[in-house]
């Protein structure tokens, strides 16, 4: 099949080619905006931190580049079904095409460009925002470029409770998850028993939560506020319940904060084990 | 023939489903019941017990929480409905010997009135976590009281449900107030469940024994 047939010029055929990119075209140039700008301030999971942030710009930038082609399947399939109809009850196949040299390169390297650079895309930005809030296991590659003078936090998992350890505080453990706005946090995420999941919604912060395992994660709150903590791997009875909300504090109400718990905790403070990187509580300790 | 055996063929396929649909209406019908707090001069009332082994079916050797109902009877639930906003005064009678914390933090009492037990008449803001049994936690309300364990010398244990008074055990009472309306889900936080993983499967994954609900409404 030649090319003319493919565009349609051949014997008065209308050029469905032109026809469809044409609508392709007009439909892109009024729904890429729409999504950008409309839909885009919605994308998750919004821009509490510099991670969210940045999670947030890459989530809407693979959606304006999935949007064209997503209108491009679209209109071909509505073009499709408009047009190509056949009438009458007779079934006439249509003609056989068996290949096209230059519409399978450009879809090769177009593809391949896309991908590769993609790749590209994410690979930079992991290492240019320190992980981008994932877990990076113990000896994280990726670090945000102030990661010296973070907060080290310890996020504790055990069936079904999180606690939180501040290293910088006496080792003091709380069930509250609080963290000061503007600085680079460098959270420790362990367990004590199965593997859990440390997940801070809005501060795009996700981990898992492996016994004698440190899983290293940064973060960088930008906004006071609260954010939702829960569990994302299936742990056992209570994982739906695994949850709690943690609170983004001013410099001094975080100051306040953090010694109030060394005054409230004192006593139980003293009772734990010195801080490590990771627990393994001994055999008579599980019933086993 | 043909309609007969259509017949027959549409006849045992919906045996089969009401059987399915039984099965599922048994299922979720098949929990233990809820035992209501005994209210007095607004004030609920909950007495419960821990033992070391439920001693009946179907799973005699698993560790359980029981609870007093309102005719004095030891009833195997852990689901509770109490008044919302009431305070509640909880009696447990605990019966079973000490294997110890996984995380210290919880040896700490929380959520109590003035954040103490009373231990055998002894109030206390916390335990030994190497002493600790069991603990009575509802983490949403951030309610954790760690119980002690019996002396592992100790004569007389009890070994088949109902415990009673004349059997080693330690005595601990609390109070707290109760919340809005809703459904807490509450806890053990030492891992007692002997012989699963970590000890935290079997009693400890199922409702009934070291795991259940406080109804508030």
């Amino acid at each position: 099949m030649s090319e003319a047939t493919v565009v349609g010029t051949r014997g008065g055929e209308p050029r469905h080619g032109v026809r469809i990119a044409v609508i392709w075209a007009i439909a892109t140039v009024i729904v890429l905006p729409l999504v950008i700008w409309v839909v885009g301030p919605h994308i998750p999971p919004g821009t509490m931190s510099q991670q969210t942030g940045d999670q947030h710009t890459v989530d809407v930038a693979l959606t304006a580049l999935a949007t064209p082609i997503v209108l491009l399947i679209w209109v071909y399939f509505a073009y499709a079904v408009t047009v190509f109809r056949q009438s009458g009850s007779a079934i006439v196949d249509g003609p056989p095409i068996t290949g096209h040299r230059r519409i399978e390169a450009t879809w090769l390297i177009a593809t391949s460009a896309l991908v590769l650079g993609l790749a590209v895309f994410g690979t930079a930005d992991l290492l240019t925002t320190g992980g981008a809030g994932g877990g990076e296991g113990p000896n994280p590659v990726a670090k945000p470029a102030d990661w010296r003078g973070a907060l080290q936090v310890q996020v504790i998992g055990q069936q079904w409770l999180w606690t939180f350890r501040y290293p910088s505080y006496g080792g003091v453990e709380t069930t509250t998850l609080a963290l000061p706005v503007n600085r680079e946090i460098e959270f420790h995420v362990t367990s004590l028993d199965v593997v859990h999941s440390f997940w801070a919604i809005e501060l795009g912060v996700k981990a898992d939560a492996v016994l004698g395992a440190d899983n290293i994660a940064f973060d960088k709150p930008l906004r006071t506020g609260s954010f939702q903590v829960r569990c994302d791997e299936l742990c056992g009875l209570w994982h739906g319940h695994m949850n709690t909300t943690g609170q983004v504090m001013s410099t001094s109400g975080f100051t306040t904060w953090i010694a109030q718990q060394e005054t409230a905790n004192a006593a139980v403070t003293k009772t734990l084990p010195p801080y490590a990187r990771v627990y393994f509580p001994t055999p008579t300790r599980n019933a086993s | 023939m043909v309609r007969v055996r259509a017949l027959a063929v549409a006849a045992t396929l919906s045996v089969l489903i009401a059987l399915v649909v039984v099965y599922f209406i048994f299922f979720l019908e098949s929990g233990p019941p809820a035992i209501a707090a005994v209210v007095s001069d607004g004030t609920a009332r909950l007495t419960l017990q821990t033992v070391p082994t439920y001693g009946h079916h179907p799973f005699p050797d698993w560790v359980s929480y029981l609870a007093k109902d309102a005719s004095g009877r030891w009833q195997h639930t852990t689901i509770f409905k109490v008044p919302a906003h009431a305070m509640v005064d909880v009696t447990i009678y605990q019966y079973d010997g000490a294997s110890g914390l996984r995380n210290n933090f919880l040896s700490a009492v929380s959520g109590t009135t003035g954040d103490v037990e009373v231990i055998n008449g002894t109030a206390q803001h916390g335990i030994n976590p190497d002493n600790a049994a069991h603990t009575f936690t509802i983490p949403d309300l951030d309610v954790n009281v760690p119980l002690p364990g019996i002396s592992p010398n100790a004569k007389n244990t009890c070994s088949v449900t109902p415990c009673t008074v004349d059997q080693a055990h330690n005595t601990i009472t609390f109070s707290f107030r109760a919340p809005g309306p809703g459904t807490y889900r509450w806890q053990c936080f030492v891992p007692c469940g002997a012989g699963s993983l970590f000890g935290n499967g079997g009693p400890m994954q199922t409702i009934g024994y070291m795991s259940g609900l406080i109804e508030v409404s």
